[in-house]
């Protein structure tokens, strides 16, 4: 793939190939990013735009950043995001509907000025510029040329960027870091709690799902002794996730008893 | 053919991760989105590169990602530590500063 | 010049034992008057010690200074914190130290029955300390310190009883009236400085020497008004009346002996500019002869025996305020009287004290009579204080008062015949109330309620007494004996030439004494021959009544500055509501308004304020896009 990649860049056509193959699927993926409504799915996208970026940067003699982009961008920081994902879980902040009136034409006009004016200034300072490439530059090698900019040019910079990671690295620690304020309530403590609390009502746990000989699915409410569903007995993923049926349809009454009577 | 399409590129992914930071509310999401800017201003640095012929564009790049892994690092940090609080991941949810 | 770093203990002890005082709180009761006193008079003995070095040397190199920090340095301007003690600061340095630490110790007794005692002496520190800072400055804005503080002290101790409000409003009416007086000073400083670019007095002395005269006039007048101010002249003379609320100690340190002479201190030390300016000088000597005979006319009618030695002290203020003014000729003779009046006026000051400690603080003079008997002591020192204000020869005011009367008849042409004349009788109305007040509390029959035991005061009280009754006999003498203090204060200020002498001092004194017998005859005829009754009578010709009520000052200032001044304020309050409230609130309303409608935009959300920054970034694009066309 990589050597693919070189190949192709270094000829005008099949660059020309890749790029009208690659930049509509990576415009793609972008937007469906927006438009997706799962996070996870918002994050597999997001890793595939960031592929499809190395590709360019390879296809564009930058060997380097192409790597380090698959390897670290894609490879750790998207692993992070999905490792956040996992521990915040799903929440009604999936939803698309916009709870702010006004803000989507806002943002769509803001956007559509916005690109149209940046790609038609492109336009404007772009034309008639031949690109130099890189060959002479990349002659020992982009690696090498590179390593020889950052090391010497560019090394106090270098140097400042390592003190920001430990600093980020630190930062993340100190705010991630959890210090517990009370002591952890002990089992005879909640124990007390749970009886000699206000009610008496989650005493003996919470309700189970799923109504009693008639539908044992984790997706169906309890029926409560009035007939009504038990909010409780679901777990909130689900409930966020709107993969929860209707129980009422199992309400006492409703449900044809007779069929059984009938063998 | 032209490096001048991979501006292009670049600058319709920044507008398409400028509109998802408004509007998405998941805070993951919005941060993405905001990593999706970062990488098109990646793209651009790499292209203009290659126009001008030296590497120095690709240096900036590489800070960039750098910059990036580190506001990452916290900014997860943070969306954890709201959620932690808050229950929520929902940037709306986070609004104090008006009340 | 020499410099000295002993200056500044003179004003450190007292202030260091103020702040001891007013700091340790209750916890100084026991001891908090000792330390005062022990303040008080260890600064005379650095003063005696200042005197003895300044003996020492020769004329030229008698002035000592000391830098203490540079206080202001901006651009072209530079004012040290600086003492500097001379030839005449040193007169008042002792004099302040030397009276305040007799009048401490008289304290001691006199306020032993009061539980603030140890305020009081705190205050008192106080006053010393910034009365030595305003006469040791080196600049007028140094003096202006002092000035200040001794303002502080007076309104602190006039108002040291303030539970009973009428003390409390004599004292504040002291306050205010001195800030007009300030406010002339300030005037006087700053014009100093837009005219003549420094404030310090060899600075000034030498600038004056070129600056335009219409420049030294504004400042001479200035000066003058401050002096009218501190040292209750005509016309701001209606508070030193009120002022008698203070504690009697008070009265006789700081509103007889040093404070309000130091309206003469400045006007002394101010030589240079009233030299060059005559207008000023007139104005200095017109004042003087107005206050001389104002306060004169007053102490006539009254009944307090404090408030007559008050107007008194205005009076004789006015001579040295005359004296003042007539120039170099004048200024060792008004310094002359300044010192014996401290001696003498103080020592009354403490009498009247001794007698109310006697008499249950009872002030009114009809309820005394025949106390001869019963404080000899008191009416000795008493009577010796009063043959000194009198003149009579050999007893201090007849050296000093007398080349004042002297002196102002030979200023030559109509203006010397005027003042002379005025001086004159001046001297024969002061014979006549001082004679009023000699009879109606020692002699003549009691008056007093039946509950009042007249007693002798105890030695802490006339012992002090005593010492400054040694001084009214001899101060006059010893200063005026071959020409003392004129010889030692000379170098400071301008020669002046001999004046055609149009009396011979014989015949000054001839006159005077015969006027001041006319004086006391008649006040023998009206106050001894007649019977004085307990309760002021009533029906008495309207010249005493406006007397009484002091000359109407209080009705003038009254009809004149009170009630225009609260039209006038009034109409800038409704100013003040209508424009100027009403544009800032106008400005108000603008900034809600328009607040509420951009508070629209501050949701609260981060994705609101990012669309927003999204616009604005298209709208920078934008920019950039119409630029690069």
């Amino acid at each position: 793939m990589i050597n693919l990649a070189i190949s192709v860049g270094q000829t005008q056509t099949p660059e020309a190939f890749l790029f009208w193959f690659l930049a509509p699927l990576t415009v793609a993926a972008a937007l469906g990013m927006l438009l997706v409504k799962k996070a996870v799915h918002s994050a597999i996208l997001m890793a595939s735009v960031m592929i499809n970026l190395a590709i360019f940067y390879i296809a564009q003699d930058a060997l380097f950043l192409g790597i380090v982009q698959i390897v670290v961008y894609t490879g750790a920081v998207m692993m992070l995001f999905l490792f956040i994902l996992m521990l915040v879980g799903v929440d009604s902040s999936d939803s698309l509907t916009e709870t702010i009136a006004g803000l989507r034409p806002i943002a769509i006009t803001a956007a559509v000025g916005f690109g149209g004016l940046l790609v038609s200034l492109i336009g404007r300072a772009s034309i008639g510029r031949d690109a130099v490439g890189l060959e002479s530059a990349n002659a020992g090698g982009n690696v090498k040329e590179l390593a020889k900019l950052l090391f010497s040019t560019y090394v106090w910079p270098f140097e400042v960027v390592s003190a920001l990671l430990i600093t980020a690295a630190l930062g993340a620690m100190v705010l991630a870091h959890h210090q517990r304020i009370q002591l952890r309530p002990t089992q005879r403590q909640l124990s007390t709690e749970r009886f000699r609390g206000s009610s008496l009502a989650n005493a003996a746990g919470l309700p189970g799902p799923g109504v009693f000989a008639r539908h044992n699915a984790v997706d169906v409410p309890a029926l409560l002794p009035d007939g009504t569903p038990a909010a409780n007995s679901i777990n909130a993923t689900l409930e966020a996730r709107g993969d929860m049926l209707n129980s009422g349809v199992f309400e006492l009454g409703k449900v044809d008893t007779s069929a059984g009577e009938e063998a | 053919m032209d490096a001048a399409n991979y501006l292009y590129l670049s600058a319709l992914l920044f507008t398409i991760g400028a509109v998802g930071v408004v509007v998405r509310r998941n805070a993951i999401v919005v941060f993405m989105c905001v990593e999706l800017m970062l990488n098109a201003a990646n793209l651009a640095f790499v292209t203009f590169s290659r126009i001008n012929g030296d590497l120095n564009g690709q240096v900036i790049a590489f800070f960039t990602m750098v910059v990036a892994a580190c506001e990452v690092v916290v900014g997860l940090a943070i969306i954890v530590t709201i959620y932690r609080s808050r229950r929520s991941a929902s940037v709306d949810d986070a609004s104090l500063l008006k009340r | 010049m020499t410099t000295s770093t002993s200056l500044v203990y003179l004003i450190a002890l007292p202030l260091f034992g103020a702040t001891v005082l007013l700091l340790a709180g209750r916890r100084a009761d026991k001891w908090g008057h000792i330390l005062g006193t022990a303040m008080s008079a260890s600064a005379f003995a650095v003063g005696v010690y200042q005197l003895t070095q300044m003996l020492g040397r020769t004329n030229e190199s008698r002035p000592v200074t000391q830098k203490l920090f540079e206080w202001i340095s901006v651009g072209s301007f530079n004012v040290d914190a600086g003492l500097m003690l001379d030839q005449l600061s040193i007169c008042f340095v002792l004099l302040i130290t030397g009276v305040g630490t007799l009048i401490h110790i008289y304290s001691i007794s006199y306020m032993s029955h009061d539980h603030d005692r140890r305020r009081f002496f705190a205050y008192l520190n106080l006053f010393i300390a910034a009365m030595l800072l305003l006469v040791l400055g080196n600049s007028y804005l140094n003096l202006y310190v002092g000035w200040e503080g001794v303002g502080l002290a007076s309104y602190l101790l006039i108002g040291f009883w303030n539970q009973k409000p009428a003390y409390a409003t004599a004292s504040k009416k002291a306050f205010v009236m001195n800030r007009i007086g300030d406010m002339g000073l300030s005037f006087a400083i700053m014009i100093a400085f837009a005219t003549l670019g420094t404030v310090s007095f060899d600075g000034v002395k030498a600038a004056s020497e070129h600056a335009s005269t219409a420049a030294l006039t504004a400042i001479g007048i200035m000066l003058l008004v401050a002096a009218t101010g501190k040292s209750a002249q005509f016309p701001l003379q209606a508070w030193l009346g009120d002022a008698m609320a203070g504690p009697t100690p008070v009265s006789a340190l700081i509103h007889a002996a040093t404070m309000v002479t130091a309206g003469v201190y400045l006007i002394t030390r101010s030589n240079f500019i009233f030299d060059a300016a005559p207008t000023a000088q007139l104005l200095v000597v017109i004042v003087g002869a107005i206050t001389l005979l104002f306060g004169a006319l007053i102490g006539t009618a009254k009944d307090d025996i404090k408030k007559a030695l008050a107007a008194s002290t205005m009076s004789q203020i006015g001579y040295m305020i005359l004296g003042a003014g007539l120039g170099p000729v004048g200024y060792a003779f008004a310094i002359m009287h300044l010192l014996t009046h401290g001696f003498f006026k103080a020592g009354m000051f403490l009498g009247a004290g001794s007698v109310m400690h006697g008499m249950n603080d009872e002030v009114n003079m009809r309820k005394y009579g025949a106390l001869r008997k019963y404080m000899p002591i008191t009416f000795a020192t008493f009577g010796l204080g009063y043959l000194a204000i009198l003149g009579v020869p050999p007893f201090a005011g007849f050296y000093s008062k007398d080349k004042i009367i002297e002196t102002a008849f030979n200023a030559g042409g109509n203006k010397g015949i005027i003042l002379g004349i005025v001086t004159l009788l001046g001297a024969g109305i002061t014979a006549f109330y001082m004679t009023r007040v000699m009879i109606l509390t020692f002699t003549g029959k009691s008056r007093w309620d039946d509950e009042v035991h007249p007693h002798e005061s105890p030695l802490l009280m006339w012992l002090p007494m005593a010492i400054l009754a040694v001084g009214s006999v001899t101060s006059g003498f010893l200063l005026s004996n071959g020409d003392a203090l004129v010889n030692w204060l000379a170098p400071l200020f301008a020669e002046h030439g001999e004046h055609a002498e149009r009396l011979q001092p014989m015949v000054v004194s001839l006159l005077a004494l015969a006027v001041v017998a006319v004086g006391i005859a008649i006040a023998f005829f009206k106050y001894s021959r007649q019977e004085v009754l307990a309760i002021a009578p009533e029906n008495v010709s309207v010249f005493t009544k406006i007397a009484r009520q002091d000359l109407m000052q209080d009705k003038f200032n009254e009809a004149v500055f009170m009630r225009p001044g609260q039209l006038l304020t009034s109409a800038l309050v409704k100013t003040d509501e209508a424009v100027i409230d009403g544009a800032v609130r106008g400005v108000g309303q603008m900034a809600l308004g328009s607040g509420s409608v951009l508070r629209g935009i501050q949701t609260g959300f981060v994705r609101s304020y990012a669309a927003l920054i999204l616009v604005g970034a298209a709208l920078l694009i934008a920019a950039i896009w119409m630029v690069t066309q």
